[in-house]
């Protein structure tokens, strides 16, 4: 389990970390933390030319707090969120689902583009970044676009990333006071990769109600109006309101074909939906 | 007991070393020119081998069996009436027979450049039907994974018990109960440095091995040298378990390879190896039936057992080590009048089966523990009160039992009232009747068990394995400074045995712990041993100890009397010192003596002056038999199939303890590997005979937030056979934890009528088994609609 012969390149600015992408010869993989990416290497699943450190940018690190959002750079690690280094705008969702990432030491170098960008199912941030409205930015030598994160996972370990593009930034709004939130992961032990899990959103003010099924097969399953499953958020106890059929059909409708991974997802969502009220 | 003696829970001596990252193993091993060995691996479990294709940019530096002239296979019989001879080959010709297979040998400078030429590397496969199932192995149609046996199963065994006198029983109970293929998993892997001395013309070989003697045999008869030209270190060794006593063809093939290149080479098993071709244990399938009477006594119990041996019998153990003992073991603590058992060890495409902690017995345990369970159920009775009807009783010990196992000692219901005691069974079932407050049920569970452990002669000449353990020997040798150096042949891979086999010279010797110094892990200086396996060291090596450091007080005796101008016979040892009526002298002073001052002795002084080697057995070489009561403590979530352990019991007897604390580390070890059984570990193959976990994000292994803290009890039933009556008790922590929490899982599902029968006990089984009961309940509602 020894990688195969790469170079290795460290750029301090996107720019040359997109002139490097951009040369067609070379087979180039991008590394943000290497959590994923460094046992892939090992087992030589992947097979680069070369491999571009893109942990020395600086742009990759900075926070940008603006009045209804925050833009997270790219290499913003678990640890910063948990830890409380980046400002949390999310009502304490995004520290709170950070602590539960791996463990610590993934955590102290795996970051949210990384993971976002590896697109495993059952990652953290995906779920909680689709429930939460978020957005990712991705930039190439011919410009930006920016699109949802859930929209961003095509498939299991595929992300939606153009010949020669990377993503830059996540961009997370911000909740208002009365917003709650809940997430819930079913996982076998500690650090463990999730089997099932369940989030919600629901931001009255706002006018947002947003419930997600990750840990799937494949995309997380984004019910971006979800009023008829977690209601309006008003309510003293939002679980009260759940309808499990509808979750269950929702599921059943993505694909989800083995009853027992359906049941355990509708009971994550349930799950997260009751943990509103201790939140 | 003295401060340092036989029962003192001393800190470890090797800790020093070991917790501040200085031990020294395998893979910390740099020798100069030293070359790294990459295999290429067959990708299929059954497959035909065709050409072999080297690029010539890689001559010299890929080996294939082609070269390995006049090598051996690995070859590893049992004696057992029928027994079928598989030839594991060291690198594959003609055919390969599970994933991993070995198939060339490459060398470069680096591990990764190895695995470059690895790569570079091309060879025809032509696939076949690969044996997967090993119930489906037996029948007539299967594929042969050895086409020459005409059938797929290295050994049938059957023994029958006067069964049919339990046909009439009122209670009946049939289960079929499995266990899954698993892999063990010390925190080192498997590791070789091999180089061969010139001077000493001699096979240099360090490789992590609990019987580093028992290598050097294995090789000897592969490689055709000299057991002269042979010698085996095993460093310091980061856990074994079973896989470490195994003779690997990547040992021979290092061996042949480092007499003919002129530089060392090294081969360091990575985890993906381990996993998919290297430590795989366990896999056991029981179709079970216990006949009793409605209080709960047993009638009898009647048996067939299938175990996976994979595609080869491995050295020395042999392929059948673990179904032929289930037979003999089964009947576990307990006393019943008819028994029926047939065992077959079935050959599949998958890695050869290895004896791993516990070896049969965890199977073994978790099969009767769990039928037990199902029988009180359908008796109404708490299932305690039905093992206390059969357990062995005190004052039946000791007690030959129905397959010929002599128990030797133990107060087995004790052990059991005990730890339900603890556990304060009446609470939990009061706390039963009342919904919990998170909507989880709760469940109690125990298992029971006994562990022959250091059984001798008498029983390995019957299964007729490669080896046959006899006397322990071991070199006891006072040093010119008053020192004693101990050598045995056994080899500690996280026993600590530097610590205990010091305790027992000091029992004797009186001589300072520090003062004490442990050899071993070298054929260079040691007494021939079988090693370290079956729980034997701190009975059959520390007997050793204690018999050698007898001879050496007797000596240091004679020699201290004649400087006490004393009569032999009026002198003692004490403290390190020879004490006679008017006065003492110390080791020191009689080594200095005898060592440097030879003109003060007379010349009738004992020429074997201040060492012996010398053997030991028990009384019996049956076998000592600890035994331990678990009882565990769960709650089960029926939404999402989620089990957690929150409390756990054990009381154990493993007779004296030579240091309590060590025999406590033990046991939290082997629970922790116990509730790996249980709840995580879990080896599986596709029908293609792929292995579908090649690291440990697949294979799941408990962690720390896994396993509780348990609460251990220690009743100390002496041996009437050994020395200070001590017990093995190396392997019981593994052996009881998966029927102990499996019982308390069924109880916790009960009020769904919901049963598991397979470890591990996942939350897919969890839900799946209540599935099946609820479907089960409705049918049988819809049935009684009907009539």
């Amino acid at each position: 389990m020894k990688p195969v012969n790469f170079d290795y390149a460290r750029p301090a600015d996107v720019g040359a970390a997109l002139a490097l992408l951009a040369d067609d010869s070379l087979s180039v993989k991008l590394m943000a933390g290497g959590q994923s990416l460094g046992p892939m290497l090992n087992m030589r699943l992947v097979q680069p030319d070369l491999l571009v450190d893109i942990t020395g940018i600086e742009e990759l690190k900075r926070v940008e707090d603006r009045a209804n959002e925050i833009v997270l750079g790219a290499c913003i690690t678990h640890a910063d969120i948990e830890d409380l280094r980046v400002p949390d705008v999310t009502c304490g969702a995004l520290p709170s689902v950070a602590r539960g990432i791996a463990y610590r030491a993934v955590r102290n170098r795996g970051t949210m583009g990384g993971s976002l960008t590896h697109a495993d199912p059952s990652a953290d941030w995906l779920s909680i970044l689709s429930t939460l409205g978020a957005k990712v930015t991705l930039r190439g030598r011919s410009g930006g676009r920016t699109i949802p994160v859930e929209d961003y996972m095509l498939g299991a370990l595929e992300a939606d990333l153009r010949p020669g593009e990377m993503l830059v930034s996540i961009t997370v709004p911000k909740l208002s006071r009365s917003a709650r939130w809940g997430y819930y992961k079913s996982c076998r032990k500690t650090g463990e990769f999730a089997h099932a899990i369940g989030a919600f959103l629901v931001d009255p003010d706002r006018g947002v109600s947003r419930a997600v099924i990750g840990a799937t097969e494949s995309r997380p399953i984004v019910i971006a109006e979800a009023t008829h499953l977690v209601g309006d958020g008003k309510a003293e106890r939002l679980d009260l309101a759940f309808d499990s059929h509808a979750a269950g059909a929702a599921i059943e409708a993505a694909g989800m074909a083995d009853p027992i991974d359906r049941q355990t997802h509708v009971v994550a969502l349930r799950r997260a939906i009751e943990r509103a009220h201790t939140a | 007991m003295t401060e340092q003696g036989v029962g003192a829970s001393l800190l470890r001596k090797e800790d020093d070393r070991l917790l501040r990252g200085r031990g020294q193993f395998v893979g910390d091993i740099r020798l100069a020119g030293m070359k790294d060995v990459a295999f290429v691996r067959s990708p299929l479990a059954h497959a035909k081998v065709g050409e072999i294709r080297i690029p010539d940019s890689c001559r010299g530096q890929v080996f294939t069996a082609a070269d390995l002239e006049g090598v051996k296979p690995i070859v590893a019989v049992s004696g057992l009436a029928g027994f079928k001879v598989s030839e594991q080959p060291i690198l594959a010709f003609e055919k390969v027979r599970q994933v991993g297979e070995l198939i060339a040998m490459c060398v470069g400078d680096t591990r990764a450049k190895a695995e470059d030429v690895a790569a570079c590397v091309e060879v025809d496969l032509d696939e076949l039907p690969a044996v997967h199932d090993m119930i489906k192995a037996r029948e007539a149609a299967s594929a042969l994974v050895h086409e020459h046996w005409g059938d797929n199963v290295f050994l049938e065994t059957f023994v029958d018990v006067g069964i049919e006198a339990a046909f009439d029983a009122p209670i009946k109970v049939s289960r079929e109960i499995s266990t899954a293929r698993q892999s063990m998993a010390p925190m080192e892997g498997r590791g070789t440095v091999a180089y061969w001395d010139s001077r000493m013309e001699q096979l240099v070989l360090y490789t992590g091995s609990q019987m580093p003697h028992i290598v050097r045999t294995g090789l000897a008869e592969c490689l055709g040298l000299d057991h002269a030209q042979i010698r085996i270190i095993s460093p310091d060794v980061g856990g074994g378990f079973g896989y470490k006593g195994i003779l690997l063809p990547e040992d021979v093939c290092l061996g042949w390879l480092a007499m003919r290149c002129g530089h060392p080479l090294r081969w360091i098993e990575d985890r993906r190896e381990h996993l998919t071709a290297g430590a795989n244990c366990r896999e056991h399938h029981y179709r079970i039936t216990a006949y009793a009477d409605r209080d709960g006594k047993l009638r009898g119990i009647d048996c067939e057992a299938t175990v996976d041996s994979g595609a080869y019998s491995s050295y020395p153990f042999s392929a059948c080590l673990e179904a032929a003992q289930v037979a003999s073991i089964l009947p576990g603590p307990y006393d019943f009048p008819a028994y029926r058992c047939r065992t077959w060890s079935v050959a599949t495409n998958k890695c050869p089966i290895l004896p791993y902690r516990g070896v049969a017995r965890t199977g073994v345990c978790y099969a009767l523990e769990l039928i037990l369970d199902a029988v009180a159920r359908e008796a109404g009775l708490e299932p305690h009160e039905v093992r206390l009807k059969n357990l062995v009783k005190p004052e039946q010990m000791p007690f030959d039992n129905i397959t010929k196992k002599h128990f030797d000692s133990g107060d087995y219901p004790e052990a059991l009232e005990r730890a339900l005691a603890a556990m304060d069974l009446k609470a939990i079932r009061e706390r039963q009747k009342h919904p919990e407050p998170d909507g989880r049920l709760i469940g109690i569970g125990h298992s029971i068990y006994c562990e022959q452990a250091a059984h001798g002669t008498s029983v390995y000449s019957g299964w007729g394995i490669p080896m046959v353990p006899g006397h322990e020997q071991a070199t006891a040798r006072v040093t010119p400074d008053g020192g004693l150096e101990l050598r045995v042949g056994v080899h500690s891979h996280g026993q600590s045995m530097e610590t205990t086999l010091a305790q027992v010279a000091h029992e004797i010797l009186g001589i300072d712990i520090a003062k004490i110094k442990l050899v071993h892990g070298d054929t260079e200086y040691t007494p021939y041993s079988t090693g370290s396996w079956g729980s034997r060291c701190a009975v059959m090596a520390g007997g050793a100890v204690a018999t050698a450091s007898r001879e050496i007080a007797g000596l240091a005796k004679r020699i201290g009397a004649h400087l006490l101008q004393a009569d032999p016979n009026d002198v003692e040892v004490a403290h390190g010192k020879v004490v006679g009526p008017t006065g003492s002298v110390t080791f020191e002073e009689i080594a200095h003596t005898w060592y440097l001052r030879p003109q003060d002795l007379p010349m009738s002084v004992d020429p074997r002056g201040l060492e012996s080697t010398i053997g030991f057995k028990p009384v019996r070489d049956s076998g000592t038999f600890s035994y331990a009561a678990h009882v565990a403590l769960v709650a089960v979530d029926p939404e999402i199939g989620d089990i957690e352990i929150l409390d756990y019991v054990i009381v154990e007897d493993g007779g004296k303890l030579i240091n309590p604390m060590v025999v406590d580390g033990q046991i939290y070890g082997g629970l922790a590997q116990g509730i790996g059984t249980a709840l995580y570990e879990e080896m599986n193959f596709d029908a293609s005979g792929q292995p579908l976990a090649s690291t440990f994000a697949d294979y799941l292994l408990p962690g720390p937030t896994e396993v509780p803290a348990p609460r251990v009890d220690h009743m100390e039933t002496l041996s009437p056979y050994t020395e200070f009556g001590v017990k093995g008790i190396g392997e019981g922590g593994a052996i009881a934890p998966p029927a102990a929490i499996g019982n308390a899982v069924n109880d916790a599902l009960r009020p769904y009528g919901a049963e598991l029968l397979r470890s591990p006990m996942t939350p897919r089984r969890v839900l799946e088994a209540i599935c099946a009961a609820s479907k089960e309940k409705s049918a049988e509602a819809e049935r009684e609609e009907a009539a």
